[in-house]
């Protein structure tokens, strides 16, 4: 069924005039934010994979110690016969959590449906400065280029980094701490300048384009979710990064000899400490302030990493319910808590570090409150769905996975914000359940979702429902056998980071159960083929989708599949909020678009 | 199709409650109970906790599989129109903050015991056991010679040992933590305490011990490539034991098997700390 709409009758795609820009300037670098959106996605997707093949390596040697590891061995750690060293185990969790979260869910939220989205859903024609967001998907590049070269250092007389992706100092700051502290460490700092430089541009970027060029009629409270959570994203960033950026200079300050000399600023080293038979250091700096930066920055990416999925998985339930979302501005309230409430709970991460225990006090308050906005919008959903027409496909199914492992990761992080409990938890496998339910399960489950659900949109085609639902299965299963046994696992006291956990006679009787969770992971890596199979594959030869193929109501779907350089034919007018599926004021259609006047024009055939 | 969707997304919640019941029968819960007075209170925070959590995750459980189970089998042309309920919005903001605020409010004191130091008890804080120093990658223990006070730094009757710490039963011991290099954490699971050594501070803990009991120590917090091999232990034994194992260690210490020299040495050392 097609209604005619005013927005729709100029058909030609030339309408706005633009003269072609030739293959580099189009494809590759280019400033049109969907083609931007689309690298930020392709690239995260590759990355995807190599932080999987990573967690292979580590989950490996937990399941099968000191074995040599088959396929990925014999090319990551031929040096050691394929058998993985400590050394390098730690540089493989760091990689891991590395290229994880810098390079695969920060830019993939942002960078892909950020891009993608916003000038879509609010009615502009591209992002306030293109070529600002051109620059930040290359600067994603250096950033690659740093990590891997940190992580290429392993071959040579140095390790891997080999700080963790927190990087504590004094670890980290003294080149003598550990094998993976030389030159892998400062290049794994440029690195991480680098992804922060990258996400700024972004990030000022949505808030102009957000502020300035929404389409006519589109008021604040009319946006759909998905840009309430880029907006606050953006905030986040704006204000948190910088902490991030100045702390990364000062340990590499601290790292670098100056102009020759034996001078390091010594911002996290305390005086008088001889680590490794290296000279004693100078100037009393203190280990605990680069945790207080760090963790102001990173419990705001924490946010980062979870406010635009939670509004995209918003925008997509409603649509698979096709009923309006439940509570909208509680919805927005909430997700403005969790942001604001994220600036004060940085603390929880620092419990047993040796702070003030007063602010461990004020730090579990604020950490206990922030669950409340996480639980309205969990019931908030589960309102949204009931008494729904739900369709269950492959979109819908990633959606509900998001909110059953949003539960549970969001009730385990409890546990760890009653400080006393934490004491025992801290640094436990505990700990990794907790983060890996709320950022694999929640966040990642979201974005399989969104993938499918917008890629009509980008590519004009359909993704197999086929695949997709096989993917969810595999991933779903793999996922819940490799990570809820890691709450058994904390429980029973087993410390993260340890590249051989057995050597303590109360853990031994764990292997068993880490074996199975590792065969569980390689179920669940290799099911991640499907999707890039599913992705790659669509691309060519999906099935042609409509200009709505999900008969949703949000401005994305009033532009073609895909959308022509510029977007929308005319300027779209919006009438009213996103949500208005189901409404009485049509009676032909469950579906009433933020463009469609009323009445409909003549009952369309 | 969909009912088989509803089952599976009911099938997994129902699966983690199963394990978890089990799980304590099977080995995959504590090590053991809590063996200090503070660790008890800690599990029974962590029990009051799980039962708080374990109803919101079944209660959220069983509404997301009801309304699914009713989507699934909707037959009218449209769902059912409605943006929302301020009631409701008012009740699952206030009964959630409430319970939030409990927990929090509940634990306030067994932080505060383990951690304010004033609220440390005085008899623990009056005569510190021993000085527990973390380095890559090995814990190194000092004691003060029987009789004598811990000082803050080494005396030359001060008794040595590495990644052994014995500790009297019974009574809360203080320790003071430092680390000679990087970070490291002090954990011993079955006593439920953990505390990170920073360097360039001296971080006093103290616990008890409820038995005579060994425990194995671990470092919880990444301190290099051999993080995982710092394995120690905590040996809770009697007084009497505690005090002939002290002796023990000042006589392998400062006898060289000579008996004048070695009285002659332990007298040197005493007179050194006296003109100190
Ligand atoms: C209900 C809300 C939440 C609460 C109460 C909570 C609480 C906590 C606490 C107390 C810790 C520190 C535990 C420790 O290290 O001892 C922690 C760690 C962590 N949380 Fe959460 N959390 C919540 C939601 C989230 C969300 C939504 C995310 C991500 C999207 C997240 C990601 C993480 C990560 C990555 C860590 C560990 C980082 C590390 O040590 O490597 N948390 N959480
Ligand atoms: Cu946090
Ligand atoms: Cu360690």
């Amino acid at each position: 069924m097609s209604v005619a709409h005013p927005a729709l009758a100029d058909h030609s795609h030339e309408a706005h005039g633009h003269h072609d820009p030739g293959f580099v300037r189009k494809y590759i670098f280019s400033t049109d934010h969907k083609v931007i959106g689309i690298q930020f996605l392709a690239t995260p997707l590759l990355m995807l994979m190599v932080g999987g093949a990573l967690a292979l390596g580590v989950r490996w040697q937990l399941a099968f110690p000191w074995q040599a590891m088959p396929i990925l061995g014999s090319g990551l750690f031929a040096a050691e016969g394929g058998q993985i060293s400590p050394e390098t185990y730690t540089m493989l969790f760091t990689m891991h959590a590395s290229v994880m979260i810098f390079l695969v869910i920060i830019p993939v939220l942002a960078g892909a449906f950020g891009n993608f989205l916003i000038p879509l859903m609010i009615g502009a024609d591209d992002m306030a400065f293109p070529t600002l967001n051109m620059l930040s998907y290359w600067f994603m590049w250096p950033a690659i280029f740093f990590f891997g070269a940190s992580f290429a250092t392993a071959g040579g007389p140095n390790a891997g980094p080999a700080a963790g992706w927190t990087s504590y100092p004094v670890l980290s700051a003294i080149p003598d701490a550990a094998p993976g502290s030389g030159p892998a460490q400062t290049l794994w700092l440029f690195g991480l300048t680098f992804v922060g430089v990258s996400s700024m541009m972004g990030s000022v970027n949505y808030m102009t384009t957000i502020i300035n060029m929404r389409a006519p009629g589109m008021t604040l409270f009319r946006m759909p979710m998905t840009i309430w959570g880029m907006f606050i994203t953006a905030i986040l960033q704006a204000f948190a990064l910088p902490v991030l950026t100045a702390a990364g200079f000062m340990q590499l300050f601290d790292r670098v000899r100056l102009f020759g000399m034996g001078i390091h600023t010594c911002f996290f080293v305390p005086a008088g400490l001889i680590v490794n038979n290296a000279d004693p250091t100078v100037g009393g700096g203190h280990p605990l302030l680069w945790q207080h930066q760090f963790w102001f920055y990173s419990h705001s990416a924490v946010s980062i990493m979870l406010l635009p999925v939670m509004g995209m998985v918003s925008d997509m339930l409603t649509t698979m319910c096709r009923k309006p979302l439940f509570g909208y501005k509680p919805m927005v309230y909430s997700l403005a808590a969790i942001a604001g409430l994220g600036f004060i709970v940085w603390g929880h991460h620092m419990f047993t570090s040796g702070m003030n225990p007063a602010l461990g006090m004020t730090f579990m308050i604020s950490t206990m409150m922030i669950a409340l906005p996480s639980a309205v919008k969990v019931f908030n959903w589960i309102g949204t769905i009931w008494g729904g027409k739900v369709q269950f496909n492959t979109v819908m199914l990633n959606c509900v996975a998001f909110i059953s492992m949003f539960i549970v990761g969001g009730l385990s992080g409890i546990f760890m914000a009653a400080v006393p409990v934490d004491i025992y938890f801290h640094d436990t496998y505990f700990i990794v359940a907790h983060f890996h339910y709320v950022l694999f399960g929640a966040t990642l489950f979201g974005v399989f979702g969104g993938i499918q659900y917008w890629f009509p949109k980008m590519f004009g085609r359909m993704m197999s429902e086929t695949l997709g639902k096989i993917h969810f299965f595999l991933s779903f299963a793999g996922f819940n056998c490799t990570f809820f046994p890691m709450h058994l696992l904390g429980i029973a006291g087993m410390p993260r980071r340890y590249a051989d956990p057995y050597l303590h006679p109360y853990l031994e009787h764990l292997l068993p159960m880490n074996q199975f969770m590792t065969i569980s992971a390689i179920v669940m890596g290799f099911a991640q083929f499907l999707l890039l199979i599913n992705f790659f594959g669509s691309i060519f030869w999906g099935k042609k989708a409509s200009r709505n193929p999900w008969n949703a109501n949000g401005l994305e779907w009033v532009a073609p599949s895909p959308p022509p350089h510029g977007n929308f034919e005319s300027v779209p007018v919006v009438h009213r909020g996103p949500y208005e599926y189901s409404s009485p004021l049509v009676d032909d259609r469950d579906y009433l678009m933020q463009t469609d006047v009323l009445p409909l024009k003549g009952a369309e055939a | 199709m969909a009912k088989s969707w509803c089952i599976f997304f009911i099938f997994w919640p129902t699966l983690a409650l199963a394990v978890c019941w089990m799980a304590p029968a099977w080995g995959w819960w504590f090590p053991g109970d809590a063996a200090s007075t503070l660790g008890a209170r800690i599990d029974d925070l962590f029990y009051l906790i799980l039962i708080i959590v374990s109803v919101v995750f079944v209660g959220t459980h069983v509404g997301l599989a009801y309304v699914l189970w009713r989507g699934s089998s909707f037959n009218e042309p449209k769902a059912l129109f409605t943006h929302g309920s301020h009631n409701l919005e008012v009740i699952w903001t206030i009964v959630p903050s409430g319970i939030l605020l409990f927990i929090a409010l509940y634990q306030m004191d067994v932080w505060a015991d383990y951690r304010v130091q004033s609220a440390f008890p005085p008899e623990a804080v009056r005569a510190p056991v021993a000085e527990v120093t973390a380095r890559q990658f090995e814990w190194r223990i000092r004691y003060p010679a029987p009789g004598k006070t811990l000082q803050l730094t080494p005396q030359p009757d001060d008794l040595y040992t590495v990644n052994d710490l014995h500790i009297p039963v019974g009574r809360p011991v203080m320790i003071q933590l430092r680390s000679d290099d990087v970070q490291h954490s002090f954990f011993v699971p079955m006593l439920r305490v953990k505390q990170d050594a920073v360097p360039g501070l001296v971080i006093p803990i103290w616990f008890d011990s409820v038995r005579s009991d060994t425990y194995e120590l671990l470092c919880a917090e990444l301190c290099g490539w051999g993080h995982y091999k710092m394995k120690a232990r905590v040996v809770a034994q009697s007084d009497a034991n505690f005090k002939s194992y002290l002796a023990e260690l000042h006589r392998e210490q400062f006898d060289d098997g000579v008996p004048s020299a070695a009285t002659e040495s332990s007298e040197a050392a005493e007179t050194a700390s006296k003109s100190e």
